[in-house]
C-alpha cells in the first residue's frame, strides 16, 4: 500500500531565498509524523505545500502513489488533507456549530430557497464533538469563548468529522499550556488511531515524542534526516532540535558566566 | 460517521432570561435608539405621528435604509465601499442619457444601468481582491473617478450638469409604476420605496443568517484567512458583495431618476458615509465579521425620524448633525461593550 502522502526532495525558493531543500518524508494512515525545528527552519513552507496554499517547485509530491501539485486548499482538502493551522484554525465571532461546518454547511430547500440546515448542524456538531470526547455546553456560543485549547480541538474534530484522511497540524501545542496542550495531544492520538495520518507541527520535542511516530527534523530549510521512534530516543531528538555542539558550547558558556 | 442526538438542550444551561438573549443581539441597541427617537418627537411635535408625517419620515429613511442594508453586508464581510453614494447618481445618470439622449426604451436603459452597476461593483470587489490594498483607498478611488465621469459625461452630452426630461421617454409610466408610485393606505400616500426598503431589508436578513453564503459573508468578515483554509470561496464572495452594494445603489438610482425625472450630476456625493453611519448604528462592526441587516435598516430609519423630526420640531437643521455625531458615538461605544462580550477569551 503507497503511504497517504509521501514527499521526495521537494524544494521551494521565494526568489532568491531557498525556504526548503531536498525534504523527504512520509505520512502513512494510522501514524503520526512530527515535524521539528527552530524558528525558520522551513516547517511553515513545508506544511503550505501540503495544504495548497504555495506549490513546491522542486522534487516529487504524491497522494497516495499520485503526483500532485495543488494551486488552492480546496484542492487540497477535495484529496482529504485537511490543515488545522495555530491561530487560523477558526472565525472567533462565529458560534461554535458555524465554525465546525464553515464552508460544508448542511442545507435544506432547493434553487434560491436552499438555506442552512441549522437543527442538522447543531446536532452533527454536539455529537461530532461528543465522539471525539469533547463535552460543550452550547454549540451556539461564539468561538471566541473557548480556550486556546478548545478551540483547537474543534478544528480537529472537524477535520476528523469530515472526512479527511490526513490531518495537518500547525503548532496545535504553542501558546498553550501543559495541561491544554496534554488535552490537544490526546486529540491528536484519537485521530490517529481512527486511522488518519497526522502531520504534527511542532518545536516542543516533549511534546512529539510521546505521541509520534516518525520525526523529519528540519534546520534553515534542509533536512536532518526522518528517523522511525525506534532509531532515535529523546534525548538525541532534542540535541539535534537544538543544534547538538552548538547547545554545548552554549552550556560551557553559561558555566562560565555563571562562575 | 456521526450519530444524530435528538436536540435536546444541555442541563448544564438554565434557559436564558428574554433580556439575556436580547443584549447579544447586535440590532438591540438601534432598536432602543429609535424607540428613544420615536417618542421624543411624538411628544414634542404633533405633525410626526400624523399619517402625512410617517409617510414622510418613512420615505426619507427608505433610500436610505436599502443603501444602509447593502453596505451593513459588505462590512460583515470586512470591507467598505466608499463609492456607494456616488453610484446612486452614476446609475440614474446611465438611465436618464440613455433614454433622454439616446432614446432608448426607460426599460432598455434601466438594463444597461443595471448592467453597469454591476460591473462597477465587480470592478471594485475585483480590485481589492486582486491588490490586497484595504478596500477603503480602492473604493475611494472610484468614488472619486465616478464622481469625475458623472460630471464630465453629463457636460460632454447634454451641456449642462444635469439630465432631464424623462418624462416624455418611452417606458417611463409603466417603470415609475415599479420604482416611484405611491400606495395610497387610509387617505395618505406612502411611497414604493417603503416597500423595496422592507423587502430589501428582509431579504438580506434571510440571506445572512439563513444561508451558506450568509455564513460565507460572516466568515470572511470574522477571519478570510481562516476561511480560506477551510475552502470558502473569499474572493468570490466578496465580490458578490461589492456587486450587492452596486446592485442597491442601482435600485436607489432607478427610484431617484423616475420620481424626480431628472438627475443632478453630482447627487449622492457624501452620502456613503450616511450609510456607513446607519449601518454602525445597526450594530456592525468596523472590522468586520459582525452585524445585522435589520438592525441598518432601524439605523436608516433612525436617521429618517431625526431628520424629518427636526423639520417638524422647527428647529435649524443645523442640529441634525449634534445628533447624528452623538448618535453614532453612543453605537461604537455599545457595539464596543458587545464585541468584547462576545470575544471574550478564557486562557
Amino acid at each position: 500500500m503507497s503511504p497517504l502522502i509521501e514527499v521526495r526532495d521537494v524544494g521551494k525558493t521565494y526568489g532568491s531565498v531557498v525556504a526548503l531543500a531536498d525534504v523527504s518524508t512520509v505520512v502513512n494512515a494510522g501514524e503520526v509524523t512530527c515535524v521539528l525545528g527552530d524558528n525558520g527552519a522551513g516547517k511553515s513552507t513545508l506544511i503550505k505545500i501540503l495544504a495548497g496554499v504555495h506549490q513546491h517547485d522542486r522534487g516529487r509530491f504524491l497522494v497516495e502513489g499520485e503526483e500532485v501539485r495543488f494551486s488552492s486548499p480546496r484542492e487540497s482538502l477535495d484529496r482529504g488533507i485537511a490543515t488545522v493551522y495555530q491561530d487560523l484554525a477558526v472565525v472567533p465571532l462565529m458560534s461554535v456549530w458555524r465554525n465546525f461546518h464553515l464552508g460544508s454547511e448542511p442545507t435544506v430547500g432547493w434553487g434560491p430557497f436552499r438555506r442552512l440546515d441549522r437543527a442538522k448542524g447543531r446536532d452533527t456538531t454536539k455529537a461530532a464533538l461528543a465522539e471525539m470526547g469533547i463535552d460543550l455546553r452550547d454549540v451556539e456560543q461564539p468561538v471566541g469563548t473557548l480556550s486556546g485549547g478548545e478551540r483547537q480541538c474543534v478544528a480537529i474534530a472537524r477535520a476528523v468529522h469530515f472526512g479527511a484522511k490526513v490531518l495537518i497540524l500547525d503548532e496545535p501545542t504553542a501558546a498553550l499550556g501543559v495541561k491544554q496542550a496534554g488535552v490537544v495531544l490526546r486529540y491528536v492520538a484519537q485521530a490517529r488511531d481512527r486511522g488518519l495520518g497526522v502531520v504534527l507541527i511542532t518545536h516542543n520535542p516533549h511534546h512529539a515524542y510521546p505521541v509520534g511516530d516518525r520525526f523529519l527534523l528540519l534546520k534553515r530549510g534542509r533536512s536532518l534526516g526522518s528517523f522511525d521512534k525506534g532509531d532515535i530516543t529523546i534525548e538525541e531528538l532534542t540535541r539535534q532540535m537544538a543544534g547538538g555542539a552548538e547547545l554545548e558550547a552554549l552550556e560551557h558558556e553559561l558555566r562560565a558566566v555563571e562562575k | 460517521m456521526s450519530v444524530a442526538v435528538p436536540s435536546q438542550p444541555d442541563e448544564r444551561l438554565v434557559k436564558p432570561r428574554l433580556w439575556d438573549r436580547l443584549v447579544v443581539r447586535p440590532e438591540i441597541g438601534a432598536l432602543l435608539g429609535a424607540l428613544l427617537v420615536f417618542v421624543f418627537f411624538s411628544v414634542v411635535t404633533g405633525e410626526f405621528l400624523s399619517p402625512l408625517g410617517v409617510a414622510n419620515w418613512l420615505d426619507d429613511a427608505s433610500t436610505l435604509g436599502i443603501m444602509a442594508v447593502a453596505v451593513a453586508l459588505l462590512m460583515i464581510g470586512g470591507e467598505f465601499d466608499l463609492s456607494a453614494g456616488v453610484m446612486t447618481a452614476s446609475t440614474a445618470l446611465v438611465t436618464a442619457i440613455f433614454a433622454t439622449q439616446v432614446g432608448l426604451n426607460v426599460w432598455f436603459a434601466l438594463i444597461l444601468s443595471l448592467v453597469f452597476a454591476l460591473a462597477v461593483g465587480a470592478l471594485n470587489g475585483w480590485l481589492v481582491m486582486r491588490t490586497g490594498l484595504p478596500s477603503f483607498i480602492v473604493t475611494l478611488g472610484t468614488f472619486l473617478a465616478l464622481q469625475g465621469l458623472n460630471l464630465g459625461v453629463t457636460r460632454l452630452v447634454t451641456g449642462t450638469v444635469q439630465v432631464s426630461g424623462m418624462r416624455s421617454t418611452d417606458g417611463y409610466e409603466s417603470a415609475g409604476m415599479l420604482f416611484a408610485s405611491t400606495v395610497n393606505i387610509g387617505g395618505t400616500d406612502f411611497q414604493v420605496s417603503i416597500l423595496w426598503w422592507i423587502v430589501f431589508a428582509a431579504v438580506a436578513a434571510w440571506v445572512l443568517v439563513r444561508t451558506r453564503f450568509g455564513n460565507w459573508t460572516f466568515a470572511v468578515g470574522g477571519s478570510s484567512l481562516s476561511s480560506r483554509a477551510v475552502g470558502v470561496p473569499v474572493v468570490r464572495t466578496k465580490i458578490m458583495l461589492f456587486m450587492t452594494t452596486a446592485f442597491a445603489a442601482w435600485i436607489v438610482g432607478s427610484i431617484n431618476i423616475l420620481r424626480n425625472a431628472s438627475v443632478q450630476a453630482n447627487q449622492g456625493i457624501g452620502l456613503e458615509f450616511q450609510y456607513i453611519i446607519a449601518a454602525v448604528i445597526g450594530g456592525c462592526l468596523l472590522t468586520g465579521g459582525f452585524g445585522s441587516a435589520v438592525g441598518a435598516a432601524i439605523g436608516a430609519l433612525i436617521f429618517g425620524m431625526a431628520r424629518q423630526g427636526i423639520v417638524y420640531a422647527q428647529w435649524n437643521s443645523d442640529w441634525f448633525m449634534l445628533f447624528l455625531g452623538i448618535m453614532l458615538l453612543a453605537a461604537v461605544l455599545v457595539n464596543n461593550t458587545f464585541r468584547r462580550r462576545a470575544e471574550r477569551v478564557r486562557r
